[in-house]
Formats: C-alpha cells, sequence, structure tokens
C-alpha cells in the first residue's frame, strides 16, 4: 500500500514536471464576485456549516476562543502531518492582508495569493461547489474575526509529497464541479446536497480514498478507516445507516444516538455546529442521506 | 497422603490464582461504571423520545428520569476508575489514560454533566417544549468527555 502510494506520488511528479503549465496554480475567475456585497451575518452561518473553526482554532479551545483561528491542529494522514495554518485575521500570520479574490481562490480553488497549491487536507475539493454569495458572506464574517500573532508551523510532509506542483495534477484528477448526486429530488434534498457535499465536507472522512488520496465517489459516503489509525468512520448510506430522519436530525442537534449513546471524536466538533444551525438544515442534511442510493 | 497434599496445594495454588485475577481485572469497577452509563441512556432515552415526539410528554415521567440523571451524577467516581483499567491495560473498556493522566480535566467534565442534569432537572415538569435545549447542553457534556476520554467503538 505505502509503496503504491509513493510510486503513485513519484509518478505524479514525472507527469507534473513534464506538464508544467497544466500544475500551474490559477487564481480564480473574479468576474462572477464583482457586485455581490457580503452580509456579516449570514457570513456566520456559512462559517459554522462549514466548520472552519473545528479545524483552524488551536488545539484544545472551547467557546469563544474557538474564533482565534490561530491553526496548530495536527492532522495525521497517509501522506504525513498537516498542520492548520493561522487564517486568522492578522495581516502577518493570518490572512488579513488578503483579497477578497485571494480568500475565494484558496476556497474554491485550493491556490493560495502567491501562486502556490494547497494540499487538500484543506477541503477546497468540497468548498469549490460553495457559492459566490457565501463566499462573499464568509469573508464579510472574517473581517469580524480577532487577529492571532501565532505563526503557521510547516507541514510534516516528506518526499515526494512535498513538491506542492504534484498537487496540480491531483486535482486535475479529483477536483471537480459535479455532484455526487446529480438529481436532488425535492428542494430539501437540494439543500441537504448543499450542506454535506460542499459546506460541511462530510465526504473527507467518511468516503474511502483511493492510493493517491482522493476520493473514491463511487463509494460516497459508505465508510473509511479513521485517517488517526484507529477504528473506522462508519458508513452513512441508507443500507449501513438504519436510524430514521429525525434521529439523524436529532444526533446532529444533541449528538445524541437512537440508544442515546453520545458522539465521540471529532464528530463532536460536527454536532456542536450543526447545533447552531437552523433546525431545518439538520432536517436537509437526514433528507439528503436517506435520498442516497 | 502424599498425592492429597500435592492437589491440595494445587487446589489452594489455584485458588489464590483465582483471587488475585479478581483483584487485577477490575470486574466489579468495570460494571458499576458502565451500568451507570446504561442508566443514563434509559433515563436520556425517556427524555429524548418525548423531546423528539416519539412518545407523548408526560411531566410526571420526565421528571422521575431527571431525577435520576441527577442522582447519577452524585455518585462519586473515583473509587470506579483505579489506575491500571484503562484500555491500554485491559480489555473491555474504553476509557483512554487520559482519565488517570488529566484527571482533573475528567472529573471537571463529570461535574459539567451535573450542572446539565440539574438544569434538564428544573425544566422536565414545566413542558416539552423546555426539553430540546436542555437535553442539546447535556448532550454536549457527554460528548465534550467522550471527545478526549474514551476510544472508539471500532
Amino acid at each position: 500500500m505505502r509503496r503504491g502510494l509513493v510510486l503513485g506520488a513519484l509518478g505524479i511528479a514525472a507527469i507534473a514536471a513534464a506538464g508544467f503549465g497544466v500544475t500551474s496554480a490559477t487564481p480564480i475567475d473574479s468576474s462572477p464576485l464583482a457586485g455581490l456585497a457580503g452580509d456579516p451575518a449570514k457570513g456566520e452561518i456559512v462559517f459554522i456549516a462549514s466548520g472552519c473553526a473545528s479545524c483552524h482554532a488551536a488545539p484544545d479551545t472551547e467557546g469563544d476562543a474557538k474564533l482565534v483561528l490561530a491553526g496548530g491542529q495536527r492532522f495525521a494522514s497517509d501522506f504525513g502531518t498537516f498542520i492548520a495554518p493561522n487564517i486568522s485575521s492578522d495581516p502577518e500570520a493570518g490572512i488579513g492582508a488578503w483579497s477578497l479574490e485571494d480568500f475565494a481562490s484558496a476556497v474554491k480553488k485550493g491556490v493560495s495569493p502567491d501562486g502556490q497549491h494547497y494540499y487538500p487536507a484543506f477541503p477546497y475539493t468540497a468548498y469549490s461547489l460553495m457559492s459566490d454569495q457565501d463566499v462573499v458572506d464568509l469573508w464579510a464574517f472574517w473581517q469580524t474575526l480577532p487577529a492571532d500573532a501565532t505563526p503557521s508551523q510547516p507541514h510534516e510532509v516528506g518526499f515526494p509529497f512535498n513538491i506542492r506542483r504534484s498537487v496540480g495534477v491531483w486535482k486535475l484528477l479529483y477536483m471537480t464541479d459535479d455532484w455526487v448526486m446529480a438529481e436532488a429530488a425535492t428542494p430539501e434534498i437540494e439543500l441537504g446536497r448543499y450542506l454535506v457535499e460542499a459546506l460541511a465536507h462530510c465526504g473527507e472522512c467518511h468516503t474511502p480514498r483511493d492510493a493517491l488520496g482522493g476520493l473514491d465517489r463511487s463509494a460516497w459516503l459508505a465508510g473509511a478507516p479513521n485517517p488517526t489509525g484507529r477504528g473506522t468512520i462508519p458508513s452513512l448510506t441508507p443500507e449501513d445507516l438504519t436510524w430514521g430522519p429525525i434521529e439523524i436530525a436529532y444526533y446532529l442537534e444533541t449528538g445524541f444516538t437512537p440508544d442515546f449513546d453520545s458522539a465521540g471524536g471529532h464528530m463532536v466538533a460536527v454536532v456542536e455546529n450543526f447545533a447552531k444551525l437552523p433546525a431545518s438544515d439538520r432536517e436537509a442534511v437526514a433528507a439528503y442521506l436517506k435520498a442516497l442510493p | 497422603m502424599k498425592k492429597h497434599l500435592a492437589a491440595a496445594v494445587a487446589f489452594a495454588a489455584l485458588g489464590c490464582g483465582t483471587a488475585a485475577m479478581a483483584q487485577t481485572d477490575f470486574s466489579a469497577e468495570l460494571k458499576a461504571r458502565q451500568g451507570q452509563f446504561r442508566i443514563m441512556a434509559i433515563n436520556l432515552g425517556i427524555l429524548g423520545g418525548m423531546a423528539q415526539g416519539k412518545t407523548e410528554y408526560n411531566a410526571e415521567a420526565a421528571q422521575a428520569a431527571a431525577d435520576t440523571l441527577v442522582a447519577i451524577s452524585m455518585v462519586q467516581q473515583t473509587p470506579m476508575w483505579p489506575a491500571g483499567s484503562d484500555n491500554m491495560s485491559i480489555d473491555g473498556t474504553r476509557a483512554q489514560p487520559t482519565i488517570w493522566e488529566q484527571n482533573d480535566d475528567f472529573l471537571s467534565k463529570w461535574g459539567d454533566f451535573g450542572t446539565a442534569a440539574k438544569a434538564i432537572q428544573a425544566a422536565a415538569a414545566g413542558g416539552v417544549e423546555g426539553l430540546g435545549p436542555v437535553m442539546g447542553q447535556v448532550g454536549g457534556t457527554c460528548s465534550a468527555c467522550h471527545d478526549t476520554h474514551r476510544a472508539p467503538a471500532n
């Protein structure tokens, strides 16, 4: 498995070297953003649904301290350990000096202001489906967040994964503008699809990955090994997740399973976010999950 | 006679062995602490069923369930969590070593459950509308502790 990964990545690095132009990081087309006014109150909802603070707050913070996006949480993977960067509004250590276009390029394309690819530990493959209005609202909310001067730490990623260009090839393979659920039968399922597939990026943990770390969309939300190396992330397909819609929505509100055990691990942060969203959002997620094949 | 003695010695040794086992497998402590979580789950189920609209709201039953949660929150925890009864040392538990390494944090999170249980106790008889928010609060305290101190199920 590991050898396969290394060979695959070497292959990618070779292709990357060959196709220099194809793999360069190009910023987003900013024209759709022009003329959109940001609403910070709506942006806060996008912020919560997207789980920004769950990964970018400093380790072991609780309550309002989670709004200080100082970074520092560690995310182990087969490719090395990624350390969430400072994305607070600090102009030096964070992203306070960014423009809206910089922000939109990062969130929706995984491209940094200086033209580098971000590693897909940052779930821009999901956020690429975020609506332009939501990006603009999110950036408006960002302006209300505190600054923190803690410097970002470098990722602990070895050769060949430290070749950022190779991420360009990875993006060619795995970035898509298509929904996994091609047709949403009702407006509620459509809202659930937006929450699950785009903002809340549920597939990042609940969908298995292939040897190159790309999501296997043919096994969408069908469960996967826990990237921490311990245990399994459960399947959410109707066949495996037998909870009813009310029970799913209730779990997202309170953390209680149908037999009144409670959430653990990273789902605690997810439930904390979903509990703050409108009940209709939690019901929409349940409707979407029940509509999966 | 010699044979009998040997048998007796063997028997005694076996007996000692069993006694030593009983001291180190912590089965009594595991049953006690896992049992208290079961009692919590059953009574949270009564309240949660009403909050979800699965069962009809009944003030008396809700109050009894909430009172039980408060009672459990008053059970002293330390004797049920002897050193060495973590999931790295023995089978049959998901208790992480952090419970002992960060014992103040563990006990403070247990205290948070007690606070949330009292909030449910105060709200339980006041109608089904009041149950939702306090159930969320108690769920948050369960998860906060499980996030750190309980290992994943599989």
